[in-house]
């Protein structure tokens, strides 16, 4: 017998087409692969219409072969609530960061998540503005540093860190809530489980689903991509805790 | 066909689903808010159609959605474009100017839809009464970068319906966004009309992001360069486009022009004003005519220019604002004519005696 009639088969990944930009040790890249794997295995990828963010992933579309529509910043929800309620037999996903999503789109997400809009949000908490180069995000830590809070970020002046799991699950449409992270393997195996829920979700018809994922940014953050995994385990779970917010 | 009596924005409604409406998504705001309200009536009168077992009035008429800000309708729009429907919103000045980031993006992405504009008075809050202070942020782009939409300007109820089922086929044709832009007595005007025969004109979408199905390549919506070789060459394509536009699709009226001496041009409201102030003026023997843009974007500049070269001197221009459309006429006449304005502004129409004053003046 041959050596390599022993090693397992995998098949070619159809969705996710690698070689992304992304900095060394950006959460992004595992994110995408892991909703191509997602995909892939739902086999839906010819059915899905993704839109991509204003930010550092607003080129995911060059990684994730399915077709796609690059809207205003903050504006995905909108743009999905046409496409699902037009094309409903498509799979509608939004791909957000936080200051897309929980910044200048909050009113976007909270109305197209109070409708039960019929599509999955993926939706990416690094902490920071990571394509504008490291300025506070709506879920900066208290005391974190960023290039417009460079002595930290304190209450008094910019507010606290914004829990969108939390606001959202005080509606009533959604049917599918998780805050997930990428820290380490049994959080990715995680995170893979609950994007599939939220397209499962969306593939039977039940509403909206967000998953939202804490990850790195190690260039703004000035952090090795290990100290900045360390920090989202450490520092990033305390602010907003893992687990399931809604599941119905 | 027979005649209704019919207000504007009705008319707007009824054109809309005539031409083919798949998706409205709108907020409301005096004075548009029929539009939205009249699809509304329509649509879930439909929905409860179904309900009963009979067949819809408006089959194609799939999505109604009241949104949650100007924002938010105008890129649902925008998401309902790409995915190759025909789609529309409907609002008045203030809620326009909250659009136009996603004007900029529908028209730099190449999405067909159309955009609704009553005009009310401004700027800031203004009023609720009629005004044409829009037409710089409708004409010459009221979003960032550069680009064009194809703006359509009716002076009566039927021309709102026509019009929107013109911009339908138009912006479809050439896959960029237009706008009708009226003022709000337009809009709450009712008057006598008869729908156009606008047959609905298909046009294949095979760039439309459906979901790629049989497809091997990705269809993505976007308009976005990390260099700038690739955008000048996009852009150089939209420039083109726009260019083909100019040279097909400008639209006026003519009226008593042939012999005339003196000229009188307005848009809109105004220009209805203006027409029966040339007739009174006629009566009395003045040689005077009159030019009215049907399209404001592309603009009529030849017109204006042939007219001023042998034959008028002395254009009288009537609108409701300060003054923004007289600045197209001063290029089309480029100094060969003498120039006036006459403008209206804070909400008050030009009567046909005071047109007539401002004709007299001329003479």
């Amino acid at each position: 017998m041959r050596v390599s009639a022993l090693i397992p088969k995998y098949p070619e990944p159809e969705t996710y087409m690698g070689h992304t930009h992304y900095c060394p040790g950006c959460g992004h890249a595992t994110l995408h692969k892991l909703l191509g794997e997602v995909v892939d295995e739902l086999g839906i990828r010819k059915r899905v219409i993704m839109i991509e963010p204003v930010g550092c992933s607003v080129l995911a579309l060059k990684y994730l072969k399915f077709d796609g529509i690059q809207g205003p910043h903050g504006r995905a929800p909108a743009i999905a609530t046409a496409v699902k309620r037009l094309r409903p037999e498509s799979i509608v996903i939004t791909y957000q960061g936080d200051g897309d999503l929980a910044a200048i789109g909050t009113n976007e997400i909270i109305h197209a998540a109070n409708r039960g809009e019929l599509f999955t949000v993926v939706f990416v908490n690094n902490a920071v503005y990571g394509m504008t180069g490291g300025q506070m995000a709506p879920t900066t830590l208290l005391g974190q540093k960023s290039t417009t809070t460079p002595t930290g970020r304190f209450a008094e002046f910019c507010g606290y860190p914004l829990r969108v799991c939390e606001l959202l699950n005080t509606l009533d449409a959604p049917v599918y809530l998780e805050r997930v992270s990428l820290f380490d393997v049994e959080h990715i195996l995680k995170t893979r489980a609950a994007l599939k829920k939220a397209l499962l979700n969306q593939i039977e018809g039940r509403g909206f689903s967000l998953v939202e994922v804490l990850s790195n940014c190690p260039t703004n953050w000035k952090m090795t991509p290990e100290e900045s995994w360390e920090f989202v385990k450490n520092e990033m779970t305390k602010v907003f805790p893992l687990g399931v917010f809604r599941d119905k | 066909m027979s005649r209704v009596y019919m207000k504007g924005n009705e008319a707007i409604v009824e054109g809309a689903l005539r031409a083919g409406l798949e998706g409205f998504f709108g907020y409301p705001i005096t004075p548009s808010s029929e539009i939205i309200e009249g699809l509304a009536e329509r649509f879930f009168a439909d929905r409860e159609r179904e309900r009963r077992g009979e067949k819809p009035m408006y089959p194609k008429f799939r999505v109604f959605l009241q949104m949650e800000s100007e924002l938010a309708s105008i890129n649902a729009v925008m998401g309902g474009a790409s995915v190759g429907c025909r789609v529309m919103t409907a609002s008045s000045s203030p809620g326009i100017s909250l659009k136009q980031e996603g004007i900029s993006y529908i028209a730099a992405c190449e999405l067909p839809c159309v955009i609704i504009n009553i005009m009310r008075g401004g700027p800031g809050l203004g009023s609720i009464q009629p005004e044409q202070g829009d037409y710089f942020q409708a004409v010459k782009g009221g979003g960032h970068g550069d680009y064009k939409l194809i703006v359509f300007a009716p002076n009566s109820v039927q021309e709102m319906a026509e019009h929107t089922m013109l911009l339908f086929n138009l912006t479809d044709k050439y896959r960029t966004p237009g706008m009708l832009l009226a003022d709000g007595y337009l809009g709450q005007m009712k008057e006598s009309m008869e729908f156009p025969d606008v047959p609905i004109e298909e046009y294949e979408k095979p760039w439309a992001a459906t979901g790629m199905g049989d497809r091997e390549t990705q269809n993505t919506i976007e308009f976005l360069f990390l260099t700038p070789e690739p955008m000048v060459e996009a852009k150089t394509r939209l420039l083109q486009k726009y260019k083909q536009i100019e040279a097909n699709e400008v639209r006026y009226e003519d009226y008593k022009i042939d012999d005339a001496k003196i000229l009188v041009t307005a848009f809109g409201t105004p220009s209805r004003v203006a027409k029966a102030a040339v007739d009174q003026a006629r009566e009395k023997g003045v040689k005077v005519g009159l030019i009215r843009p049907i399209t404001l974007w592309p603009f009529p500049y030849q017109v204006y220019a042939d007219l001023t070269t042998h034959q008028i001197d002395r254009v009288l221009v009537v609108e409701m604002s300060f003054g923004q459309f007289v600045e197209d006429v001063r290029l089309g006449v480029e100094g060969r004519a003498e120039v006036k304005l006459y403008a209206r502004y804070g909400g008050i129409v030009p009567t046909e005696k005071e047109i007539l004053e401002k004709i007299m003046e001329l003479v």
